[in-house]
């Protein structure tokens, strides 16, 4: 993984909420294939750090470079740069005025201008690859809330991204629900997508993970791989961290 | 085993309504209730009218609304005037609709300049009586631009009526939950791509209600243009009633077109709200 080349990288970067430092002096890089798993408590700027690879959250300071664009509000490379980004939502985000094909064809259709049959096919593949084929006439209101994640997922796979984010994916989710979610995860991680996971799943993370990220008030705290992280975290800020959420 | 048939509650029963108030509610002593009601009321006005002297004369208002002679049938001044007012209502709405779309878009930009320039139209109007607005428009803004009294009463109308729209529609597009901008977004849409395929199509069932509201408040907002004798349905009620003095009859008359045509607007509305409902 170490030899693939950079395709996320954080230089430096900051980022505030008015007063509130929400990203301090990150400096990170994500190759290209690497599955990179961030936790940390609520508040920490796990989402916020995501959320500025795609541009839905702007850094205010440091250089953020994605598939050779470097993000920044007035980038004009921004609305392709989403296209080989793909982002699956904590609250999935489907739209509900559309049926689950639509939802799936709508950003090829109108994004990337490719024909209405094509995109089917593409959309129907990908249904077939999150396992819920039969439910692409339908409406997100009528789907449980692992298969509206799964559409979510299928979503952006359609986009063809080459990046995935997850934030929490199955924070939302019913306790049942979310190895339906977790299992698509780890398929996709197989095929070689580079993933970057929010998440407090960590037998997910064990299982998929090349390096872990402890982040803790805005701060990256730890970075290392998941046997090392899991075992001997050098920081006790991540040990007591670990200890919380593992004891159960 | 309890089937739902033999199973009897073994708490206390609740106390069940009071017979005095199934009575009011039951649907004949209503209908019974309105009867008196509406009656008394037109008995009021008929008597009052009786002790006035007035000479009712219901049976010339048909010729009104049309007329069959030798020449065949022909549609009546009402009729004309009712036509004239409900393409100048129609007209003037879809010009609204137009224009409060584009001060919502405006105002919700996040730019300083456009935000500025919405808010100034919006507070410009909104601080204008109807009334001097269309003073404005047929008066001044008329000769200056070279528009006669119809097209006066359109733009006044549709000036005045954007501003209730644009908040309609700042509104609707505020209720699309915030996780659809991102989930557009994030898939690559630009901003006006997300409005048109995304927000636009579910704030509708959010504005539908409140905008059928305001159609409603068009077509009568509409009689205003009277005053500068454009000829639609007050006009012509007006012009009748200096020809005949039947003002009881022609203004009863004309309440009751306007009222029939809101009536269906708001009867039509409802039906597709319930057609296009997104479960």
């Amino acid at each position: 993984m170490s030899g693939n080349a950079p395709i996320i990288t954080f230089d430096r970067v900051d980022k505030f909420y008015g007063d509130f430092h929400a990203l301090k002096d990150i400096s990170i890089t994500v190759r290209e294939g690497e599955r990179m798993v961030v936790c940390g408590p609520s508040g920490s700027g796990k989402s916020t750090l995501i959320r500025c690879i795609n541009g839905l959250e702007f850094h205010n300071s440091g250089v953020l470079t994605v598939d050779g664009v470097e993000v920044h509000e007035e980038s004009k490379h921004i609305y392709r740069l989403r296209q080989e980004v793909g982002m699956v939502f904590q609250q999935f985000n489907l739209f509900p005025h559309l049926t689950v094909l639509e939802n799936l064809t709508i950003g090829p259709i109108k994004v990337r201008k490719v024909s209405p049959s094509e995109a089917e096919r593409t959309a129907r593949k990908y249904l077939e690859r999150v396992r819920i084929p039969e439910q692409a006439d339908k409406y997100p209101a009528a789907l449980s809330g692992g298969q509206q994640q799964r559409v979510a997922i299928a979503r952006s796979l359609c986009m063809e991204s080459r990046i995935m984010l997850f934030d929490e994916p199955t924070s939302a989710l019913d306790p049942e629900m979310i190895n339906e979610v977790l299992d698509v995860m780890v398929e996709l991680a197989d095929t070689g997508m580079t993933m970057v996971v929010v998440t407090h799943e960590m037998g997910f993370a064990r299982k998929v993970a090349d390096t872990m990220v402890f982040m803790d008030a805005g701060e990256i705290v730890e970075t290392a791989a998941p046997e090392t992280f899991f075992t001997n975290p050098a920081s006790a800020r991540c040990r007591a961290f670990l200890d919380q959420i593992l004891d159960h | 085993m309890t089937t739902l048939d033999t199973y009897a509650p073994k708490g206390r029963a609740l106390p069940g309504r009071r017979p005095i108030a199934r009575v009011i509610d039951s649907v004949t002593f209503s209908v019974i209730l309105y009867a008196i009601i509406v009656g008394g009321l037109v008995m009021l006005s008929y008597s009052g009218a009786q002790a006035m002297g007035y000479n009712w004369q219901w049976y010339r208002i048909p010729q009104y609304f049309y007329t069959v002679t030798d020449d065949g049938f022909q549609w009546g001044e009402i009729s004309t005037g009712l036509v004239k007012t409900l393409t100048l209502s129609a007209t003037a709405f879809a010009l609204a609709i137009v224009l409060g779309l584009i001060t919502a878009l405006l105002r919700l930009s996040g730019l300083v300049v456009c935000t500025a320039v919405a808010i100034g139209f919006l507070e410009l109007i909104r601080n204008i009586p109807l009334l001097v607005l269309l003073y404005l428009f047929y008066y001044v803004l008329g000769p200056i631009f070279g528009f006669d009294r119809y097209w006066a009463s359109i733009l006044c109308l549709a000036v005045f009526h954007s501003v209730l729209i644009s908040e309609i529609f700042r509104a609707g597009i505020n209720s699309v939950a915030k996780g659809q901008w991102e989930a557009a977004t994030s898939i690559g849409m630009s901003r006006g791509q997300a409005y048109r395929y995304i927000i636009l199509p579910q704030s509708i069932r959010f504005m539908l209600p409140p905008m059928t509201g305001e159609a409603v408040h068009m077509v009568k907002s509409s009689a205003i243009v009277s005053v500068i004798a454009v000829a639609e349905l007050t006009t012509i009620g007006r012009n009748i009633i200096s020809d005949t003095f039947m003002s009881f009859e022609i203004w009863f008359t004309i309440a009751a077109v306007y009222m029939v045509v809101t009536l269906i607007l708001s009867v039509g509305v409802s039906y597709v709200e319930k057609r296009y409902a997104v479960e």
